[in-house]
């Protein structure tokens, strides 16, 4: 409050991070009348969501319920959508935020670019790029969208792979810059900080996928068949890489093993914890390789099957009653056998050690922490607990114990896309209740 | 023999398993015998408030320690430490296989579990006029009962003391009065013979003031860094010593070694204390060798089951033992030269490669052997 007794706090709030939790904060707060800065460091927004196939327990297709929300973001007066940026500072100011947001230098003018994409293909590095949206298995320019849904719908050229950006020099002249209709390629862009107010900031950064080179008996880093849940998710979507079909180079699949709980559960890793989402998403998966592959053998190796949500332990039943066969053991290694891989376990129902040949493994990756979680914690005064912590484990769930401050999504911890919702509609509520306060005591 | 199972569950902290079997499942024995051991704490836990009877497992003694088990738990529980555990109940009760018992008198008797005159300790270096440590040097080379007495790996004893005076590292040897470093004793469940060791090498170590040890074994390197009290003592296996004289160009190589060489990972290196780095990085300096890697390596090797007191017993099936296995990886990667940095896996691997009859094929060599080779 100021001396008049007004309140100095700007009727808008900050949103860090455009994946579903952020994309729906900014929705309902803007929805109730509030300015709203979404500020996403990638090109595009669309987060995790925007990468995975079909969505359980329903089998909706992930993107065809996330994209009516990426195009209401874009289209939505109240939002401003700040893709390519970064938040590097937020100072409490009065009862308000003032925050400092870098705007990162696409080297394309986004007002001229229509996003027909001439200059991506024209590229001398086409096709050379490992794609991180398709988790490296499609490959894309230094000057791409990462995925053909993206909002905006604008290029952007990747200072770390761009010849010109690297090197200084692109042979006689840029490829990209003459292929462009639109005059768009700006190679002058610098980078830009933006300056803003706001009352309340929403935190929805999301979370990092567990590594697993580090499970090294599992052997990522070494087979090729051996892939992610993620990896999965891209082969599968029919928009993806293989167009929808489970295939890696020649080989042809006819025995998956998924193993669970990779990184989850795991104090040899530091994640005691377990991620809540990826006895679902193995036992969706397990169903879809059914449903590409239906003379595959499949087989799920768990520790114990969490199905506790809303329609959970059904599709665990179905899934099953496709014949996916549980087999109860935590697989401690996988090694080469001539050209096959086996996966050695013991099923412990059994109480015998066996070997079970594989032609594509898939790890059940868990959630971690952002890489970048403990400075984001600093920079922004909140408590982390590996990830951000809520006030309180109960009363205050979307709370950080800063005033104004809340969070919303995986960034407190690992949850599913309906709680991940939930949650940053409860975050949005917390942040209206304090931006309409401000508002009232203005009138 | 019983044990109190709750007690023996408490101490072990087996409350915390969650009997997922990941180790039973990467336990190389459990795939050759009926060692479980998964199961085994599941039935000391279910035994409750009733003793655990721990007579008659044999399957005890098929245990490698090769720490597999215990890297991997998910709940940080040490499967290893509960067969090292029961075998100490099954040892107090002194119903032990008759090898056990021998190795042990030997090492109480000795200094050494080899059954060889403590007295003709220094004998391997006989030629060598080796450093008196108690002279004054900077280095202690604590050589190791199996370096110090077996014909076949005093030579890699020889060998690293050629090199370290090639190198000009400044060391002395305790002679006849270094004793067993007690890590068999240990593993085999002699928990009161082993803690004599360390009191007894303890007062002589602290007697001389030693600040740095490097060891022929691994089994010694990780016996005093992870078994014994901290002293202070800068302990390093021969592998890590080495590989940073050649780093700092202390080492030099004027020969060349025009080989096809792969490295198995010893356990006690690789797995207990996660040393995958310095082995590899000596080898590949020789010029002309040309390093191969074994698909199973590093935290994925497999163990040759010559470690956890496997020395002296033969275990519950002698005919898969994984040493055989592992020479057969070996072969397949096209590799003349098997190294290894360890005095088991030494003995072990060359024994398989012998009864398999791979002579022709396949040669088991210490990295020291090489290295002296090219210098």
């Amino acid at each position: 409050m100021n001396d008049t007794g007004q309140s100095t706090v700007a009727p808008a709030a900050l949103v860090i991070g455009g994946g579903i939790a952020g994309i729906q904060a900014s929705l309902d707060i803007a929805d109730a009348g509030f300015r709203v800065y979404l500020v996403e460091r990638e090109p595009s927004i669309g987060g995790r969501m925007a990468q995975l196939d079909k969505t359980f327990p329903t089998l909706d297709c992930s993107s065809c319920i996330l994209t009516p929300r990426t195009v209401d973001v874009d289209r939505h007066p109240g939002i401003e959508l700040m893709t390519y940026s970064e938040v590097m500072g937020v100072e409490a100011e009065g009862d308000g935020f003032k925050v400092a947001v870098k705007k990162k230098p696409r080297y394309v003018d986004v007002t001229k670019c229509t996003g027909c994409g001439l200059c991506a293909e024209a590229c001398r590095m086409h096709g050379r790029v490992d794609s991180e949206f398709d988790e490296g298995i499609a490959k894309r320019s230094p000057i791409y969208v990462p995925f053909p849904q993206a909002v905006p719908l604008k290029y952007t050229i990747d200072p770390n792979t761009c010849l010109y950006l690297t090197r200084g020099r692109c042979g006689k002249e840029f490829l990209c810059q003459n292929a462009c209709p639109a005059d768009a390629i700006d190679f002058e862009q610098t980078e830009e900080i933006v300056e803003l107010e706001v009352g309340a900031v929403v935190v929805a950064t999301g979370f990092d996928p567990f590594d697993p080179t580090k499970k090294p008996e599992f052997g990522y880093a070494q087979y090729d068949n051996v892939i992610t849940a993620l990896e999965f998710e891209r082969l599968a979507s029919a928009s993806g890489p293989t167009a929808g079909k489970i295939v890696l180079g020649e080989r042809e699949i006819n025995d998956v093993v998924f193993i669970q709980c990779v990184g989850s559960r795991d104090k040899q890793v530091g994640n005691p914890y377990c991620s809540r989402v990826c006895c679902m998403y193995t036992a969706k998966q397990a169903h879809l390789v059914h449903e590409k592959l239906p003379d595959a053998f499949v087989t799920v190796l768990y520790m114990d099957i969490r199905a506790f949500g809303k329609g959970f332990e059904e599709f665990y039943d179905r899934v099953r009653e496709e014949g996916a066969f549980y087999r109860r053991g935590n697989p401690s290694e996988i090694i080469r056998q001539g050209d096959q891989l086996i996966v050695r376990a013991e099923d412990t129902l059994l109480g015998q050690p066996v070997e079970i040949p594989a032609d594509l493994v898939v790890l059940a990756v868990g959630m971690e922490p952002r890489r970048d979680c403990q400075s984001m914690a600093e920079m922004l005064d909140i408590p982390e607990d590996g990830f951000f912590r809520e006030a309180h484990p109960k009363m205050e769930p979307v709370g950080t114990g800063t005033e104004g401050i809340y969070l919303a999504g995986t960034c407190q911890g690992p949850m599913d896309i309906p709680d991940t919702v939930a949650h940053a509609k409860a975050a949005a509520a917390a942040a209206m209740i304090r931006l309409a306060r401000a508002r009232a005591k203005t009138k | 023999m019983q044990i109190q199972s709750r007690q023996f569950a408490r101490d072990n902290k087996l409350f915390a398993c969650i009997q997922c079997g990941k180790c039973t499942g990467g336990c190389p024995v459990s795939f050759k015998t009926a060692l479980n051991i998964r199961d085994l704490i599941y039935q000391i836990l279910a035994t409750g408030r009733q003793g655990f009877e721990v007579s008659g497992i044999e399957v005890l003694w098929d245990c490698t320690t090769c720490n597999t088990c215990t890297a991997r738990c998910p709940k940080e529980v040490s499967p290893m430490d509960v067969v090292i555990g029961l075998r100490g109940a099954v040892v107090e009760s002194g119903r032990i296989p008759e090898t056990v018992k021998v190795a042990l008198e030997s090492t109480f008797r000795q200094g050494n579990p080899l059954t060889f005159p403590r007295e003709d300790r220094a004998a391997w270096a006989k030629d060598l006029e080796l450093k008196a440590y108690p002279d004054g040097a900077e280095w202690l080379y604590f050589v190791g009962c199996s370096p110090a007495y077996d014909p076949r790996v005093q030579k890699v004893a020889r060998a690293l003391a050629r090199t370290f005076e090639a190198a000009e590292l400044d060391f002395g040897t305790l002679g006849v009065e270094e004793t067993c470093c007690g890590s068999e004793t240990r593993r085999l469940g002699e928990a009161g013979l082993f803690e004599m060791l360390v009191e007894d090498n303890t007062e002589l170590l602290q007697g001389y003031g030693v600040d740095n040890i490097v060891t022929t074994s691994p089994h010694c390197y990780n016996t005093f860094v992870n078994d014994y009290p901290d002293q202070g003592m800068e302990v390093q296996h021969y592998t890590q010593v080495i590989a940073k004289l050649i780093a700092e160009g202390r080492l030099t190589f004027s020969g060349e070694l025009d080989k096809a060489v792969t490295y198995h990972d010893a356990c006690y290196l690789g797995k207990h204390n996660g040393i995958f780095d310095p082995p590899r990085e000596i080898l590949q300096a020789i010029p002309g060798l040309k390093y191969v890697e074994m698909d199973r390596s590093r935290e994925r090797s497999l163990c040759c089951e010559g470690g956890g007191g496997r020395m002296w017993l033969e275990g519950t099936n002698i005919e898969e033992r994984l040493a055989y296995q592992r020479v057969d990886e070996a072969i397949e990667t096209g590799a003349e030269i098997l190294a290894t940095a360890c005095p088991f896996c030494l003995l072990t691997l060359e024994d398989a490669v012998k009864t398999r009859g791979k002579e022709d094929q396949l040669q088991v060599m210490d990295i020291m052997e090489l290295v002296v080779q090219a210098l």
